[in-house]
């Protein structure tokens, strides 16, 4: 076939051809904002307070009262609609259908219902109506009726919603004080007790507990169970302080609700609020999804031991992973006789980074965690067998199994770099007299290092991200501690944790509740993403101050 | 202009042969090498190399290129060590000490003989550490010490004025034949005995080439230098003897007077009066 002269010329031409680029590189660059502005959107909005709407609406000739936001609206076209059961007017074009979070699942069962739009007979938004954000159940949505001190009713119908407010602050201090309670100065009790029973174990196990230590340690223990029983006077009083008040609420259907104020976390009147009321309610949320613990099955409040464990372990991995590889490098590139086998092991880590990571989780977990842990417990910590220490998926072993996973990436660029720095560079070292090992350090190492911290930033990347082996060999859906604390020795390296990755995929399709959970699927995978990009930009900054010290030689 | 003046003076090949007086006054000798044949694998890149080179004077090296004259510079120094596949036979003795013998440590010689590569290679380092660094490693941290030793080396490379104030700029930032000349600060800081110049001129503009020379000249009385070119004006301008090398082979040594104006082998001849090279 001949083509056509000019179309021929247009194919020489070279127009074709940048084409093709300039529109792989677009759909790249569109297909990177689609994810980051789908995952931004999503869960940034879902901490804007949402008007509750009431509506009449007609039930089997019955109408009955339908009270709760918004979430989704769906438009089926009326054949479809015909053939899945609904009897469709002529005049009808389509089915609306509104998806509306209700609420209450105490009440009714369920948090969402389905309404028709054509039985919808009114639709209002009653500046009233609150909603009431529970430490169990969900949400409320309803009317506030009363508030009550001690089962006495003190205010009613209008008055009660300053008094609700001014209660409910006062409920959310003792709250406050009460978890520093329980997790600060009781916590810390219990882990000495811990700690002291672990003692007593020991010296039985070597036959040093005599009588001597025996009375020492009984002392101790009395000391701790004295402060104990004074912690928890303090600790009965303030729940019977927080016990005190409820508020009464009247659900969508007429029933009564009373709600403890212990139960609550914030009340509040969406259709009456203003936009920097909202502004500012958007924000506490924002804060405390950032920083708080989660609460019902990671459905409800904040995820920050999740973003904590995810940087720790990043950190801890990295501390792991630099010098290793950076040594493996250097023998490789430096001391090694470049021949077969350099090329083979090259070839061989290589190869390891295209290991999928759930086979790095598998062998951490055989590995690490049953022989070597298995074989740490029983060499170092007898004392709290059958109870594994290091024998159980935990921190340390995350970030080793995480270390390992990420080394050759390490490894391959810190090789690149050294193989960039000019012999000439180091002939000058070692004509000063320099030993090899002089000028592997002076200038060598120090002249590869932003090489290194771009095998830093790689393996950063890859491990903040990953989920997979993780879930093998320490992260939990629920970790009650975090890794770091104020015991001794502060840093708990076999204590399982949080991960963001992992979090994502328990809220979005392990949780009861899945459908209440999902704008936190997204919010999370913003976080996620501002995470990483976080620990990337500080590397990044790290590697551009050592590119600019160690600018390599011209030629 | 005095450079020009002093260029002149020094190509004047009747005054070099008067000033150092040619062959009569026996010279000292420093480094002598004893039939040295170096292979690169298989390949022989030296045969038989026989000379010697006297104390405190300026031996030159001239040939064509990939002649060897390099490679038996690096031999000194043993930076050939550094090549996989190079073998030696043969002995260089410093002294009158073999440095090719087993119990001779490398970075110690590398102290006493000391090396100036063909393309400045300061470290990205500022200037001061850049000179500093063969005092550091070997344990001098004193901070006195190594002021004053700095500033002794840069004046010895007359980079002192132009530098005093920039001592903790980046070397990288300076000016290719300024970075020759720190290169060769830093050589001379440790004091060595050998001062060993591979082309150290062939990478710079004439200016600065001229500045290196005079420099060269400069430092005649305290090291006994070996300078490589492929350059036979600059080998007349500052060496006091010169061989002439050829496929790996010493054709001829001498004077360089003598070598210039008289020479015995047709082939050095030859590549004087520029019938090739």
């Amino acid at each position: 076939m001949i083509m056509p002269t000019r179309m021929k010329a247009w194919f020489k031409s070279g127009s074709p051809w940048i084409w093709l680029n300039a529109a792989a590189v677009s759909t790249c660059l569109i297909m990177v904002i689609a994810v980051l502005g789908l995952v931004t959107v999503r869960g940034i909005v879902h901490f804007w307070p949402a008007k509750v709407a009431q509506f009449s609406y007609q039930q089997d000739d019955a109408l009955q009262t339908v009270i709760g936001e918004i979430v989704d609206t769906s438009v089926t076209p009326a054949a479809m609609a015909k053939s899945s059961g609904y009897k469709m007017a002529d005049n009808e074009e389509s089915l609306v259908q509104y998806q509306i979070k209700t609420g209450n699942r105490d009440v009714s069962g369920t948090d969402f219902r389905w309404i028709l739009e054509r039985n919808v007979k009114q639709q209002d938004y009653p500046a009233e109506m609150i909603v009431v954000e529970r430490r169990e159940w969900g949400n409320f949505y309803g009317r506030l009726i009363s508030v009550k001190e001690a089962g006495k009713i003190i205010a009613t119908g209008e008055q009660a919603w300053p008094v609700v407010q001014e209660k409910l602050d006062a409920a959310l201090l003792v709250f406050k004080e009460i978890a520093h309670l329980e997790k600060k100065e009781i916590g810390s009790i219990n882990y000495s007790l811990e700690q002291l029973r672990l003692k007593q174990r020991r010296l039985e196990l070597k036959n040093l507990l005599d009588d001597a230590a025996k009375k020492q340690l009984a002392d101790e223990k009395a000391g701790f169970e004295t402060e104990y029983k004074q912690y928890q006077t303090q600790l009965n009083a303030l729940y019977q302080q927080i016990r005190r008040d409820s508020l009464v609420a009247k659900t969508e259907s007429g029933s009564e609700l009373e709600i403890p104020l212990a139960k609550v976390v914030r009340v509040y009147r969406p259709n009456a609020m203003n936009l920097i009321d909202k502004i500012g309610h958007y924000g506490i949320k924002l804060v405390e999804f950032v920083s708080d613990d989660p609460r019902e099955a990671n459905t409800e409040g904040g995820i920050f031991p999740a973003i904590f464990g995810t940087i720790l372990m990043v950190i801890i991995m990295s501390i792991i992973v630099t010098p290793f590889g950076v040594i493996a490098a250097v023998y490789l590139r430096e001391y090694a006789k470049q021949g077969f086998t350099t090329r083979l092991i090259r070839i061989a880590v290589n190869n390891l980074a295209g290991v999928p990571s759930v086979v790095y989780g598998v062998f951490g977990l055989g590995f690490f965690v049953y022989i070597l842990g298995g074989n740490i417990d029983r060499l170092f910590f007898p004392e709290s067998a059958p109870a594994p220490v290091f024998g159980t998926p935990g921190l340390m072993w995350a970030s080793i199994t995480l270390a390992l996973l990420t080394l050759p990436v390490v490894i391959v660029s810190t090789e690149e770099g050294l193989a960039r720095i000019p012999s000439s560079i180091r002939e000058g070292s070692l004509a000063l007299g320099a030993t090899k090992l002089e000028t592997l350090w002076l200038t060598v190492l120090p002249m590869a290092s932003p090489a290194m911290m771009t095998g830093l930033i790689l393996a950063v990347a890859r491990a903040a991200g990953e989920v997979a082996p993780l879930m093998l060999v320490g992260v939990v859906k629920l970790a009650p501690t975090l890794p770091l604390d104020g015991n001794s020795p502060f840093l708990h390296l076999d204590r399982k944790f949080m991960h963001l990755g992992f979090h994502i995929y328990d809220v979005g399709f392990q949780s009861p509740n899945v459908e209440a959970a999902r704008p936190l699927v997204y919010a999370t995978a913003f976080l996620l993403v501002v995470v990483i990009i976080g620990l990337n930009l500080a590397a990044i900054v790290i590697r551009n101050n050592l590119r600019e010290k160690y600018r390599a030689l011209e030629g | 202009m005095t450079t020009q003046q002093k260029r002149t003076h020094t190509i004047d090949m009747n005054s070099i042969f008067n000033n150092k007086g040619a062959s009569e006054q026996q010279q000292e000798t420093c480094i002598k090498v004893e039939n040295l044949n170096l292979f690169y694998g298989e390949k022989q890149a030296l045969h038989g190399i026989n000379m010697e080179m006297p104390k405190k004077r300026v031996t030159a090296y001239i040939g064509p290129s990939g002649c060897g004259k390099s490679t038996l510079l690096r031999c000194i120094n043993r930076m050939n060590d550094l090549v996989d596949s190079a073998r030696i036979e043969g002995r260089i003795l410093l002294d009158n000490e073999n440095i090719y013998d087993k119990s001779v440590n490398v970075a110690a010689l590398r102290r006493r003989v000391g090396m100036v590569f063909q393309k400045p290679n300061p470290f990205p380092k500022s200037i001061f550490e850049n000179v500093a660094y063969g005092l550091r490693i070997q344990g001098i941290n004193d901070k006195r010490i190594l002021e004053e030793t700095v500033e002794n080396a840069l004046r010895g490379a007359a980079l002192w004025d132009e530098m005093k104030d920039r001592l903790n700029d980046n070397a990288l930032g300076m000016s290719g034949g300024q970075q020759q000349r720190l290169v060769i600060a830093r050589a001379i800081a440790i004091e060595p005995e050998v001062l060993l110049l591979d082309e150290p001129a062939s990478a710079l503009d004439p200016i600065s080439t001229l500045k290196i020379e005079e420099l060269i000249n400069e430092l005649k009385e305290k090291y006994t230098r070996v300078i490589v070119t492929h350059n036979m004006q600059q080998a007349a301008r500052v060496s006091d003897f010169t061989a002439f090398m050829y496929m790996g082979e010493l054709i001829e040594m001498g004077t360089t007077s003598e070598l210039f104006t008289n020479p015995r082998k047709k082939q050095t001849e030859d590549y004087i009066t520029g019938r090739y090279g």
